[in-house]
């Protein structure tokens, strides 16, 4: 990694805990060259790009593929228990498959901050799902298995066409307070020895309900989806859940990432329309590149709709030496 | 501030229309930490309350341990072969999503043979026996490992188990079959009834409806008949405050508070109940 790319894996970090994405200072010589050139590119030739961009058919491949992957494995949880094949035994914050534990990150903080007594089986359940979204991408969790983050999906599009009726605006909120968040969830529980977030943590409440029947605390998790609807886009996923944070965390150090390519790009700006976490993506803006491939920052839940909708083919997943080594 | 900078330099003062937008921004963040750390503190009003005491899973740490340490993951739930053991739902607060026994519904009846739900605990809110630097109440731990009726020729007849989780109290004298020296004889709680316990002479790793089991018995003595702790709970021959003498099941020092007595009372509504969390008192 050169010092450019160094410097924005360190501001990607920051940007993740809250701060606004920046300009950068320094731009790679390679990349500054391509961006002069690309004030030079043809106007014309460049709106009838985005022309054909716009009535050509919308891909949803990486959209479907991740549903599916969100649905069959929380089905997977409900029919373990209902059927009782015993593959995937127990809920989202901790379960067994087929007899080895994996336990949510964030669920174990909550509880070993709070009972302040760790047995082996919690160490063993979290080594497992740590290395397990290590590998897969951190979070990647967020977008591929999170229950709450698909019905908040299906929230948002009912959001952006009230938006787009103009019956509604986004209310966006300061990205710090999901920082702010997990470290006020992190001492509740320290100071009062209850697992307070887990009372109301939507995956955990959702997860619950898809397996052992729904109840009253469904009703907070409509509260959110009708906030987020009619006052702030996806506002718990972006501003307020630690779990977010915590497997973003794990994704700093991930192989598997979307990678931006410079050269290709025509900067018409839909990835950013449709990233649940636009503030990754501030280097697809017109000179914000600083290298010609930039691997995107840890909070990108590489939920793949940026790749979809891409129509250079800018934006691809890619894992970090892989391609290197085939 | 008396030096003119450059325009190339100096920033411009943000526009009123920024400022403006960023302190409604400011505001909303206010409304929004507000919102979720209100919804989070509500779940401290039923520890205020104290409503309602529930029967913990067998083997469960003390109320305060429990909820700190209980992943809420439901594995409990999942090995239970009679289903005994549900998951609190909102009213709970904190403790929403916890697992908890009603054994007038459906009580832990030990068919498992080997207490299944502490061995799926992935946290350790279940537990055999306590972790060296947690206190154990005094009258909380069992006098000796229950013997299970069930298993009782079995080469290891006892459950490992070394707390109890509540202990049986006769809350109703006045209505119970046994003191007024009456039988009973039909399905015990209705046709209707959900409940299930394994009965050994039917099967013994199969348990039924109890509903599918009727009882023809000349004195009621069903609790102590289906208790399934060794010792737990006998008739005996006491003395009525008048000075006459009748029978009354009385509860000893072996119970473990698994609420198959309570499930299988056939007054409505039970004669005897479990106590949760209570300690034995001699």
């Amino acid at each position: 990694m050169n010092s450019i790319l160094r410097r924005r894996f360190f501001d990607q970090i920051a940007v993740m805990f809250g701060r606004e994405a920046k300009k950068p200072e320094v731009i790679s010589e390679r990349a500054q060259q391509i961006h002069v050139l690309k004030r030079a590119t043809n106007k014309e030739r460049l709106q009838a790009a985005i022309v054909a961009h716009e009535n050509a058919k919308k891909v949803h491949k990486w959209r479907n593929r991740r549903w599916a992957v969100l649905i069959a494995s929380n089905l997977l949880f409900t029919f373990s228990f209902w059927f009782d094949i015993q593959i995937l035994e127990g809920a989202l914050t901790a379960s067994r498959f087929v007899g080895f534990h994996l336990i949510d990150l964030n669920s174990a903080l909550q509880v070993m901050l709070a009972h302040k007594h760790i047995i082996v089986n919690l160490v063993i359940g979290t080594g497992t799902v740590f290395v397990l979204w290590l590998v897969l991408g951190g979070r990647s969790f967020c977008s591929w298995v999170c229950p709450y983050h698909l019905v908040a999906e299906w929230a948002e599009y009912i959001h952006l066409y009230l938006v787009k009726k103009k019956l509604v605006t986004d209310q966006n909120i300061d990205r710090r307070l999901r920082t702010l968040s997990w470290i006020v969830f992190a001492v509740l529980a320290a100071a009062t020895g209850y697992t307070v977030f887990e009372a109301i943590s939507p995956t955990g409440i959702l997860s619950r309900a898809l397996i052992y029947g729904p109840g009253l605390a469904l009703l907070w998790v409509l509260a959110l989806l009708v906030f987020e609807v009619f006052f702030s886009r996806r506002a718990w996923c972006r501003y307020a859940c630690p779990i977010g944070l915590t497997y973003g965390v794990v994704g700093i150090f991930s192989p598997v990432r979307v990678k931006y390519k410079l050269d290709s790009c025509f900067h018409e700006g839909d990835c950013r329309k449709v990233c649940l976490v636009p503030h990754v993506l501030d280097t697809v803006i017109k000179g914000r590149a600083v290298d010609t491939e930039i691997p995107i920052g840890p909070d990108c839940t590489r939920c793949g709709l940026c790749v979809d909708t891409c129509p250079t083919g800018s934006l691809t997943f890619d894992v970090k030496g892989l391609s290197k080594l085939l | 501030m008396s030096e003119p900078k450059s325009p190339d330099t100096a920033k411009p003062p943000p526009s009123r229309e920024r400022m403006q937008q960023a302190r409604r921004r400011w505001l909303r963040t206010i409304l929004l930490t507000g919102g979720v750390m209100g919804a989070a503190m509500s779940g401290f009003l039923p520890l205020v309350y104290a409503r309602t005491k529930r029967l913990r899973p067998p083997g469960a740490l003390d109320e305060k341990d429990f909820l700190s340490s209980c992943i809420k993951c439901g594995q409990c739930v999942q090995v239970c072969p009679v289903q005994a053991i549900k998951l609190a739902d909102l009213v709970d607060g904190l403790g929403v999503g916890a697992p908890y026994i009603d054994a007038r519904e459906q009580a832990c009846d030990f068919s498992c043979d080997a207490v299944q739900c502490i061995l799926a605990c992935p946290t350790g809110s279940l537990v055999y026996k306590k972790p060296a630097f947690l206190r154990v109440r005094k009258g909380a731990k069992l006098a000796a490992a229950p013997i299970l009726k069930a298993k009782e020729k079995d080469p290891e007849p006892t459950l490992n188990l070394s707390e109890r989780i509540g202990v049986a109290r006769l809350t109703r004298p006045e209505a119970c079959l046994a003191i007024q020296g009456k039988g009973f004889k039909g399905q015990v709680r209705g046709a209707s009834f959900k409940g299930r316990m394994r009965y050994m002479e039917v099967d013994r790793w199969k348990p039924i409806g109890i509903s599918e089991h009727p009882y023809d018995v000349a004195e009621c003595d069903l609790c102590v008949r289906e208790c399934p702790v060794k010792g737990a709970i006998s008739i005996e021959t006491v003395f009525a405050p008048d000075g006459s003498k009748r029978k009354s099941p009385v509860v000893h020092e072996p119970c473990v508070g698994c609420g198959v007595c309570e499930m299988i009372c056939p007054v409505e509504p039970t004669c005897i109940v479990i106590d949760a969390r209570e300690v034995w008192n001699t």
